[in-house]
């Protein structure tokens, strides 16, 4: 008699093998929400009008609240507080963004936060926009603010590789560790990077208006 | 223990790396020309220049000036006789006195930076720097004299 010896085949059970497949793609969906990537590094982007507006608004209060819009004024001074009061002292932005003479930023603002309240934040790159780029939050509507950052010749020339990398700075996720006694942004560092992606990988959108 | 190198001379420090910089210069390395005033950044008693750079020694950790160049009022010159010094002494700009190391440290950098600054350049360099006994319009004063001082040093050599 032949002998057949015995070859061993594992299936997974249907339901089982539906259940992986569907988490493997939910993990896949997360990763490109967090990343606005694809597995194989390229950004998509997939155009939604509608969308890309819904999550600016998003993104918009996070750029307006005094963590973000502090360090991006109007004027060559920074501002303080919740209630963008200008910064005391008056340090003056400075050609590069880190300040002028006496009063650099990094004279008082240390690489790390310094502990107790109200006392200085602390960055190893504390620094404004420099002058030739001033990038300037404050006072601009949802229109005019999404323009200006989706314009190289005023976003300090980012691409939108650079523009989804920014959401990661240290500067920018400095914002929800800003110290004792400041308010954080008005959502999660991750519901605004995700909004942040979606708006720009959604087509980047200017919410209509002036 | 941490190395810490103050007015060209080396220290070795049994300090927390936490410290404030102040405490070193002060308590540990003797030197109390630096004064405590706010502890919190906000009056410039307390500037020393790091590596150039007029740091606020309340706030800036030991760690942070290890192994780098500081230097307190005690060694901006060999005999007190840093042009800012002197003119300080011309225009008798000390009332109390107790936070003109910090406006001297402070005002050193400026002219390093701008030989000839003007009234604007001044109160923009000097705002930090808070004077109880509002000398403010002497010490304005007091570096106009010493960037003459400076201006008439280069263009004599």
């Amino acid at each position: 008699m032949k002998h057949h010896p015995k070859t061993k085949t594992h299936f997974l059970p249907k339901r089982t093998a539906i259940i992986i497949v569907a988490l493997l793609a939910a993990v896949g969906l997360m990763s490109f929400e967090l990343t606005g990537k694809h597995d194989s590094g390229k950004i998509i982007v997939v155009k939604d009008s509608v969308g890309s507006v819904a999550a600016f608004r998003q993104v918009y209060k996070v750029l307006m609240s005094p963590r973000c819009m502090n360090c991006h004024p109007a004027g060559d001074i920074p501002l303080q507080g919740d209630d963008n009061h200008l910064h005391t002292m008056s340090p003056r932005r400075g050609p590069d963004g880190t300040g002028m003479y006496a009063m650099k930023c990094s004279n008082c603002h240390q690489p790390a936060n310094t502990p107790g309240l109200h006392t200085p934040p602390g960055n190893p790159k504390w620094h404004l926009p420099p002058a030739d780029m001033k990038m300037v939050f404050q006072g601009r509507t949802p229109h005019e603010l999404a323009k200006q950052i989706m314009d190289p010749d005023r976003n300090g020339h980012k691409s939108m590789d650079q523009l989804i990398a920014h959401a990661s700075d240290t500067l920018v996720t400095g914002a929800w560790h800003p110290g004792a006694g400041r308010t954080l942004p008005p959502m999660s560092y991750k519901a605004f990077k995700k909004a942040w992606i979606t708006w720009l990988t959604k087509g980047a959108y200017a919410p209509p208006g002036k | 223990m941490i190395s810490l190198n103050i007015n060209q001379k080396d220290y070795q420090v049994d300090a927390d790396p936490d410290m404030p910089l102040l405490w070193a210069i002060r308590d540990l390395a003797g030197l109390t020309g630096t004064k405590f005033g706010c502890g919190v950044a906000q009056c410039g008693a307390c500037v020393v220049h790091l590596n150039g750079e007029a740091v606020r020694s309340c706030v800036t950790k030991v760690s942070r000036a290890a192994g780098q160049k500081i230097v307190t009022i005690e060694g901006l010159s060999q005999n007190n006789d840093h042009r800012l010094q002197i003119a300080w002494n011309e225009a008798n700009v000390p009332q109390c006195g107790y936070c003109h190391s910090g406006q001297i440290m402070s005002a050193a950098v400026l002219l390093r930076e701008n030989p000839n600054p003007t009234d604007e350049d001044i109160d923009m360099a000097m705002s930090g720097n808070i004077c109880r006994c509002g000398t403010y319009l002497r010490i304005r004063k007091a570096i106009h004299l010493a960037a003459e001082m400076q201006r008439k040093e280069s263009s004599s050599r």
